[in-house]
């Protein structure tokens, strides 16, 4: 079995042990020994990438090809780049940390860590695969199983909300699907056959009447999930209503799908189309940039914050992907990765605020530091990352993301740069009105005096998350120069 | 071939009776009625059969074949539509068609 | 010559924060705060090292020669990268003097000062974290780094502002601190943006080289009738602005005296609000050739503007750190508006160096007066005036440090500040005689509120205290007296043989004419203090009765607090994230959510034909079949 493969079958064969297993004890300890066995293999393949690399130039590398279904030219056809391998990794760390987070669950709790991982399953499978048949199978496996869980496992007005996820986001893959049979169809422009091949399109060169047809089906499909303006409406309720570790799962990488989806997809294979749409979606990202921070500095919910905030970052990595440069892109790849770990973080620290205290309205919080020391401190420390502060991953991504869209000259863009830049003020302005309030002043309500400390799981999945963003906000050299390489095939596209 | 009567009064009659029991198929309140239209129908499609068989190609009898597999067929139909009429009367004490609705969106 | 040893100096600090942030609760108060004292007394040592080495040797032909050691550390393209490194030069190894010895002071004072607190440990942690950002921002090799380290001396000001984190106000003006100067970075980082994009580099020897892209090139690019490097020089200079407090960015100053008084000596006095003259300083070159120095312009009237500004508001504020906060953000003024009417070459270049000279003695004098009021403050637990008078019979140390420094800002001859200031005058008298009319109206106004506070606190009313004042533990006023001590002999250094626009030594001599001036307005305002404040009378109250509005306006800060609060609550907020947060909910999420409804609505309208009839699905079937039927027969046939 290939080493990509792999990264599918671990996740389904955890599942059908698990449908075994009996009582929570097991179920966690299976889960867990799966998905740490799924962190190993992805920490393996960033080595292997880096040593295959050295000798193998490909655009991809470990690909492998199956006939899937041969008369519509489906195949099961993998690979990884840098971006798909470390985005991978990111997935396999928040499964992980979603695992110790949840270590408690005492609702159902076989068949929320088998929801979970055919979910995390999904997501492995849409980054490695490398044809758009197979992607998009591996996208609707990884976006269902949210419905469940958050229809089952949630809070509040828990089926609402994940009808309005799941309906929202359905609707955008009906656009996807339409792009993706639009390019489907239009792959033999240059004679030969019909392919979903993502790596054969590519050597295509689609007609542009095409290509303008059909970016924007591709680019708002994914995008939605990507919390895209006006369609980001499902993510504050979604994340409010859902448990924690979905949280973390669906803002730190299932969002992600979308801002990479854009970039394999619409940005590779339809680079004329995205130079041709990139203006009017530069608006609407820069929007969505300001917008959602402005709204997150009202909210009163603390998952409603943090919703808000994860669409203002989103929105800059969609904007950062339409810029269409090397800087920009590596800056929008990296912003990926670290908004994934620091609101992974968040949903953590917020879900376990909230089981002890029962509440996620900002008024009636306050003072926690001094109750729970671990988790003020990481809570403190993961709103200076979350507002860019140099050390941290998000300054390495939002400085290359500046910088990239500086690049351009056109008075166009500068402006709409400037704007995305002073959201840097209004995250500080909304992080530290939170911090300030919940974790700093005086203790709000006296039934808080007496909290439980943090457990050592709960210790556990918050270093594992704060690991690599303080590696990458230290040592961002390696990372940037991996992701570059890896994006330069993607540039060549564009000329 | 029969004597004085043309190919075009039988079908007339065909007809006749078919639209007898479209109409009585639509029109009927009473499930027994409805049942019995569809004999109606299947009988004027009988009739079809073995006239067009005679006028067409006397010397072959599929058309008369084909009539008696119509008659058999609705026998067991009505067998059928029977026992679920009754079971049907068991459960709303009625055969109206108005009251089997019950099934509807 | 190798200095790349400096490196040491700021990772020694971090080091500490490491370890006493990580095992905060492991090592107990007692050993925490020697470790963090040791640690800093070694950057210290080397600081002086390095010092005494480069000012001796590194002169080649007579100029001070500049040494960068780098690494890459994140590449943006193959031209635009992030370096990590040292750069040694005359400022920079100025700045590392002033840091470690205030750090070194303050971490001294601080064992003595925080003894008790629950957070001793943390508290150490966080200085050690602040000490190794301000040391890695004086020794920055290009605008990106020194942005970096801009950031985290924020964050390690926000936490120490906030150290008494359960307190309303502190959390509030820690957050005030962090956001005005991120708005004011906001500025800078769009300023590095535009700076180095046109010029292709973030080094400084790249950006102040003369030959450079940016100072022989400055004329090639517009925007709005100036340079596009003028804009950038600007927009940096706004950064600077911003953690200098200058005007309009000073509000959050006054409030962050908030945190516990060392942090203010070390962050608020002496070493972080004068990064923004360090930066200006750092790119001198740059400012003062790009547009013929019309940036510097607008620095030197920013500068002699919130000087006096400041000093206007000092002289009516009750709260002791708080008259000392103002009187910070006046003497940065004199440092900013030293640097504006700054020349680039030789005797010149008088300002510059007199800039730098003045933030040397300002951070030994102003460092002093804090850590005396806070043996003040420690002693009688209140920060007003109101509570104080006639503490010299109780605490004789702390009375005659504090006169030490208090003599020294208010520019008495033979005192440090005199000399730094007399520079300064001098600068400013050269060049432009408004701003030099101001300047000399703030000395006036600086010895006149540093004697109401002298007085105030040490003389004045004999308050009746609960408990009887102590003398501060020798661990407090050790460090003060060494500071009292830099306070006298620090101006007796001669500065400009060390520090100079071009990095060549040139004779600065005394202007005594000018130094009479300036130490005759500064010893007048001396005796008006020595009249009014002495004994407690009745006189300051009729004398601020008689000025009315101007006094009340002054007391209120000049109302800028109510005018950024009604800005940002009112406008941003009440005028744009509230309707916003509005459209979002009942716009955007209401249009979604109808399109759901609408769905629904749609087939609950429909589902009608969903009768349950047979009889009706019967009749769709045939008519449907009779349709399809004709269709094909008359239109296909």
């Amino acid at each position: 079995m290939d080493i990509l493969t792999l990264f599918v079958v671990v996740p389904i064969l955890t599942v059908l042990v698990l449908v075994f297993a009996k009582g929570l004890k097991q179920v966690r300890i299976i889960s867990l020994v799966g998905m740490l066995v799924q962190l190993g293999m992805a920490i393996n393949l960033i080595f292997a990438y880096l040593k295959e690399r050295a000798i193998n130039k490909d655009i991809m590398v470990f690909t492998q090809d199956y006939t899937w279904y041969e008369s519509f030219n489906i195949h099961y056809a993998i690979g990884v780049d840098a971006i798909s391998g470390v985005l991978i990794a990111l997935t396999a760390i928040v499964v992980v940390a979603g695992i110790f987070i949840s270590w408690k669950i005492d609702d159902l709790p076989k068949e929320f860590f088998i929801t979970l991982i055919i979910l995390s399953a999904g997501v492995f499978g849409f980054f490695i695969s490398l044809d758009l048949f197979t992607l998009f199978v591996f996208y609707e496996i990884a976006v269902i199983p949210m419905y469940l869980l958050i229809g089952i496992w949630g809070s509040g007005p828990k089926e609402f909300s994940a009808m309005k996820l799941t309906l929202m986001l359905m609707a955008a893959s009906a656009l996807l699907s339409v792009g993706i049979f639009g390019i489907y169809f239009n792959s033999n422009a240059d004679g030969g056959a019909l392919t979903f091949n993502i790596l054969e399109i590519a050597q295509v060169n689609i007609p542009v009447a095409a290509q303008n047809l059909f970016f924007p089906f591709v680019f708002i499909g994914f995008a939605v999930i990507g919390a895209l303006f006006p369609f980001h409406t499902w993510s504050p309720s979604g994340h409010a209503s859902a448990p924690t570790a979905v949280s973390m799962l669906h803002a730190g990488v299932l969002m992600k799908l979308g801002g990479y989806g854009v970039f394999r997809i619409a940005m590779y294979l339809l680079p004329q189309g995205a130079i041709n749409w990139t203006d009017f979606f530069l608006v609407l990202t820069t929007i969505g940039v300001i917008y959602g921070a402005l709204a997150a500095v009202m909210q009163k919910d603390l998952k409603y914050i943090n919703a808000y905030a994860s669409v203002s970052h989103l929105s800059l990595v969609l904007f950062a992907l339409l810029m269409l440069n090397k800087t920009a892109w590596t800056g929008a790849i990296i912003q990926s990765l670290s908004h994934g770990l620091l609101t992974a973080l968040f949903f953590a620290l917020i879900g376990m605020v909230y089981g002890r205290t029962h509440t996620r309205d900002i008024a009636k919080l306050g003072g926690i530091m001094k109750i729970l020391p671990f988790i003020g401190s990481v809570y403190v420390i993961t709103g200076l990352a979350y507002l860019g502060l140099p050390g941290f991953s998000g300054f390495v991504a939002e400085m290359n993301i500046f910088v990239g869209a500086f690049e351009h000259t056109d008075t166009f863009r500068r402006i709409l740069t400037i704007i995305v830049v002073s959201s840097i003020v209004v995250t500080a302005v909304y992080i530290l009105r939170m911090v300030g309030k919940i974790m700093m002043g005086p203790l709000v309500n006296e039934e808080h005096a007496e909290l439980p400390k943090a457990t050592w799981y709960e210790k556990v999945g918050l270093v594992l998350l704060m690991i690599p963003v303080v590696f990458i906000g230290m040592m961002p050299f390696g990372l940037s120069e991996m992701i570059k390489e890896s994006v330069t095939p993607f540039l060549e596209r564009l000329i | 071939m029969i004597e004085g009567i043309s190919i075009y009064e039988i079908l007339s009659l065909s007809s006749v009776l078919f639209f007898i029991g479209i109409y009585g198929f639509f029109t009927r309140e009473n499930l027994i009625m409805v049942l019995m239209s569809i004999e109606l129908i299947l009988n004027a499609a009988a009739i079809n059969f073995v006239i067009i068989n005679t006028y067409l190609y006397p010397d072959f009898l599929q058309g008369a074949i084909f009539s008696i597999f119509i008659i058999a067929l609705a026998a067991a139909e009505t067998a059928l539509a029977i026992a679920i009429i009754i079971n049907l009367y068991k459960l709303v004490s009625s055969v109206e068609v108005k009251d089997t609705e019950i099934m509807k969106y | 010559m190798n200095y790349s040893y400096v490196i040491a100096i700021p990772l020694i600090p971090l080091a500490l924060f490491l370890l006493l942030g990580l095992f905060s609760k492991k090592i107990p108060p007692s050993i925490s705060g020697w470790i963090g004292s040791l640690g800093l007394g070694t950057s210290f040592a080397l600081s002086l090292y390095t010092a005494y080495h480069y000012y001796i040797e590194a002169k080649v032909n007579g100029i001070y020669q500049t040494f960068v050691y780098k690494q890459t550390w994140l590449a943006f393209s193959d031209k635009l990268h992030i370096d990590m490194g040292v750069l040694i030069d005359p400022i920079s190894v100025m700045m590392l003097i002033v840091v470690t010895t205030i750090s070194f002071m303050v971490h001294l004072y601080s064992r003595g000062y925080m003894k008790g607190d629950d957070g001793y440990t943390r508290f150490f942690a966080y200085l050690a974290l602040f000490s190794f950002s301000m040391l890695g921002l004086v020794l920055a090799t290009n605008l990106f780094q020194i942005y970096i380290f801009w950031e985290l001396v924020g964050a390690s000001s926000f936490l120490l502002i906030g150290y008494y984190y359960t307190k309303p106000s502190a959390v509030a003006a820690a957050k005030k601190a962090f956001i005005v100067t991120r708005f004011a970075d906001l500025g800078f980082l769009i300023g590095i943006l535009v700076v180095s994009y046109y010029s292709g580099t973030f080094d400084f020897s790249e950006l102040n080289n003369p030959e450079g892209f940016m100072i022989s090139n400055w004329a090639s690019t517009s925007f709005m009738g100036l340079s596009v490097f003028t804009w950038g020089l600007l927009l940096i200079f706004m950064g600077g602005a911003g953690k200098s407090a200058m005007l309009p960015f000073h509000i959050w100053l006054p409030d962050a005296m908030e945190g516990p008084t060392p942090v203010s000596a070390l962050i608020h006095a002496a070493t972080m609000v004068v990064a923004g003259v360090y930066l200006v300083a750092r790119l001198f070159p740059a400012f003062y050739f790009v547009e013929d120095g019309f940036a510097l312009t607008i620095v030197a009237y920013v500068g002699a503007i919130s000087s006096l500004f400041a000093a206007i508001i000092a002289l009516t504020q009750n709260d002791i750190k708080r008259v000392l906060a103002f009187s910070t953000m006046s003497q940065i003024g004199y440092m900013m508006l030293a640097l504006g009417v700054s020349k680039y070459d030789g005797h010149e270049g008088l300002g510059f160096m007199a800039s730098m000279f003045h933030l040397f003695t300002h951070a030994m004098f102003k460092a002093l007066l804090f850590l005396a009021a806070g043996s003040v403050i420690h002693a009688i637990h209140s920060n007003y005036l109101k509570d104080m008078g006639g503490l010299r019979k109780y605490m004789p140390v702390t009375h005659i440090t504090f006169l030490i420094a208090a003599l020294s800002i208010s520019g008495v001859p033979g005192f440090a500040g005199f000399f730094s200031k007399d520079e300064i005058l001098a600068a400013a008298y050269e060049h432009d005689m408004l701003i030099y009319i101001s300047s000399v109206a703030v000395a006036g106004l600086t010895a006149l509120y540093m004697f109401r506070l002298y007085f105030g606190i040490f003389w004045g009313k004999d308050t009746q205290y609960e408990h009887i004042p102590h003398e501060s533990p020798w661990s407090m006023t050790l460090p003060m007296l060494f500071l009292a001590v830099m306070s006298v002999v620090g101006g007796y250094i001669h500065f400009s043989e060390f520090v100079s626009a071009d990095h060549i030594p040139f004779e600065a001599h005394l202007n005594y004419s000018l130094a009479a001036i300036a130490s005759g307005v500064g010893i007048l305002g001396i005796i008006i203090a020595y009249i009014l404040y002495k004994k407690e009378t009745n006189l300051p109250d009729k004398i601020s009765n008689t000025f009315g509005v101007t006094y009340k306006w002054a007391y209120h800060k000049f109302y800028f607090d109510e005018i950024y609060l009604f800005v940002t609550k009112r406008i941003i907020f009440g005028l744009v994230a509230a309707p916003m947060a509005w459209f979002d909910k009942y716009v955007v999420d209401a249009t979604m959510v109808s399109i759901g409804n609408m769905t629904v609505s749609f087939s609950n309208k429909i589902k009608g034909l969903q009768s349950g009839k047979f009889q009706d699905y019967a009749m769709a079937f045939i008519s449907g079949g009779v349709i399809l039927a004709i269709v094909i027969f008359y239109l296909w046939l």
